[in-house]
């Protein structure tokens, strides 16, 4: 049958059956990510951000809320300078975080 | 912290006065194509039933409520059209509005609120409407919903009642979904039972009829129709996710049935299911079938003893067969199909990837 539409699929976020398997781990190899109070100090100086639009607090957002839709895309846009962590006020190894969310994406590959 | 004097005071707010007889019945343009004997059944509760006055009046039109929600009617017209309304009313010798549909209650009771906070636009109206058609109005002294109605006879509805909501196998009360249709009280709270935080039209008919009414997360949430997201083709999508969600949310809960005093809810939540049943291969009532949905109409008439293929239900999407089994109301299955003068109305195509 040609229905001319289909079921839109739900934006809301639900806590309770995300999966968090993904961001437990990346929390679990930089501990110092529980630490971010979300200032935002690390995507005013992100020099990836300025030329993409690659946004740490967003992505660390997602993170946390198990919504990893795009994140794979997002995460490869990060050019590893680190300037995000000299300036974070929390001291959270950001370029870690990062590298740790990489790693993840291939061991968690199939939730994704 | 609310006090018990605030309490009652907040509760009071949120009834309404709904006169006792002598009402100007206007039809609604969903209900009576989608539900036909919906209405039919409404009357004759009200005349045989409850012994009340109610004027069907043949030369009422459509309010223009699905128009003006998707902005082809103009405001103008709209008012317009609901003074000839009115003027219709005072011309049969009544005071007392009885809307079918809800969008229709939404649109008078927001005309009527426009009028008194801006009278130009009334002195507009009543100008426009005699100059069209020599027609002068009163307003409504008393403006109530269908459903507030069978409400307000609830407890009279119940010592006639042959049937009630339990389960004649288990003695258990059949849990009951009401769906209140978002134009009755979302818009002015005050107008409806209840509000729109607690609305009771439906829940308190439930109750008196022996049922007991699903609480469940979504229950407030909107069927999905939204007038544009419907009757645009591409925004259906939109539509249908709407009621999915409600339908996830009430599926755990294990509804017997949904009931609804909005004809497009009704018709929504019964024919999204056989959408999302084909789609998707999903259902949500027991053994893989659908949850059966009643209007309000229909909800009394099974109860006050009216045969069910009287009443229209071989017309629904989710056939109701399973509720009225638990019900204990007997019915011919081989009539199902038949009008009302014997002949054969023919079956509808069965779905292909679901039971329902």
């Amino acid at each position: 049958m040609k229905w001319g539409y289909t079921i839109s699929q739900p934006r809301a976020i639900n806590l309770d059956t995300n999966d968090y398997r993904l961001s437990n781990w990346v929390l679990n190899n930089e501990p110092s990510l529980l630490r971010c109070f979300g200032c935002g100090s690390c995507t005013a100086t992100c020099t990836a951000g300025n030329l993409t639009s690659f946004n740490f607090r967003k992505l660390h957002h997602a993170l946390r809320l198990g919504e990893y839709t795009r994140i794979k895309e997002e995460v490869s846009k990060c050019m590893l300078c680190g300037k995000c962590r000299l300036v974070c006020p929390r001291g959270v190894n950001t370029r870690n975080v990062v590298v740790s969310i990489q790693k993840a994406i291939k061991e968690y590959e199939a939730i994704l | 912290m609310d006090t018990p004097r605030t309490i009652h005071r907040n509760w009071k707010e949120y009834q309404k006065e709904i006169a006792d007889d002598h009402f100007y019945y206007a039809r609604s343009c969903i209900r009576q194509n989608f539900f036909p004997g919906s209405e039919t059944a409404y009357l004759n509760i009200l005349r045989n039933d409850l012994s009340l006055d109610v004027y069907d009046d043949p030369k009422h039109t459509t309010c223009t409520g699905i128009g003006y929600h998707t902005d082809i009617v103009p405001l103008e017209t709209t008012m317009t059209v609901i003074a000839r309304q009115f003027a219709l009313m005072t011309e049969a010798g009544y005071e007392n509005f009885l809307p079918s549909c809800v969008t229709s209650f939404g649109l008078y009771v927001e005309i009527l609120d426009m009028w008194e906070h801006f009278p130009e636009l009334e002195e507009k109206a009543r100008e426009n409407l005699y100059k069209a058609t020599k027609r002068e109005f009163n307003k409504p002294k008393n403006l109530v919903h269908t459903s507030d109605l069978i409400f307000h006879y609830r407890e009279k509805i119940a010592e006639n009642a042959k049937y009630s909501f339990v389960d004649v196998k288990t003695g258990q009360p059949l849990k009951g979904v009401e769906h209140i249709g978002c134009h009755y009280a979302k818009i002015f709270p005050s107008k409806g039972i209840g509000g729109s935080e607690f609305p009771y039209v439906l829940a308190g008919m439930i109750e008196s009829w022996g049922g007991t009414v699903v609480d469940y997360p979504e229950r407030r949430h909107c069927c999905g129709f939204g007038f544009r997201n419907y009757l645009v083709m591409a925004n259906r999508g939109y539509s249908v996710a709407n009621s999915k969600k409600k339908f996830e949310s009430m599926a755990p809960y294990k509804p017997n049935f949904i009931v609804g005093n909005c004809p497009g809810c009704a018709m929504f939540l019964d024919r999204w299911q056989y959408t999302i049943g084909e789609m998707e291969h999903k259902t949500y009532g027991p053994n893989g079938r659908g949850i059966p949905v009643l209007t309000y109409e229909e909800m009394t008439g099974l109860v006050l003893g009216y045969s069910p293929w009287d009443l229209g239900l071989q017309m629904h999407q989710v056939p109701v067969e399973p509720l009225l089994d638990k019900m204990g109301i007997p019915y011919n299955a081989e009539e199902k199909y038949l009008g009302i003068n014997g002949k054969n109305l023919g079956k509808p195509q069965l779905p292909q990837n679901c039971v329902l």
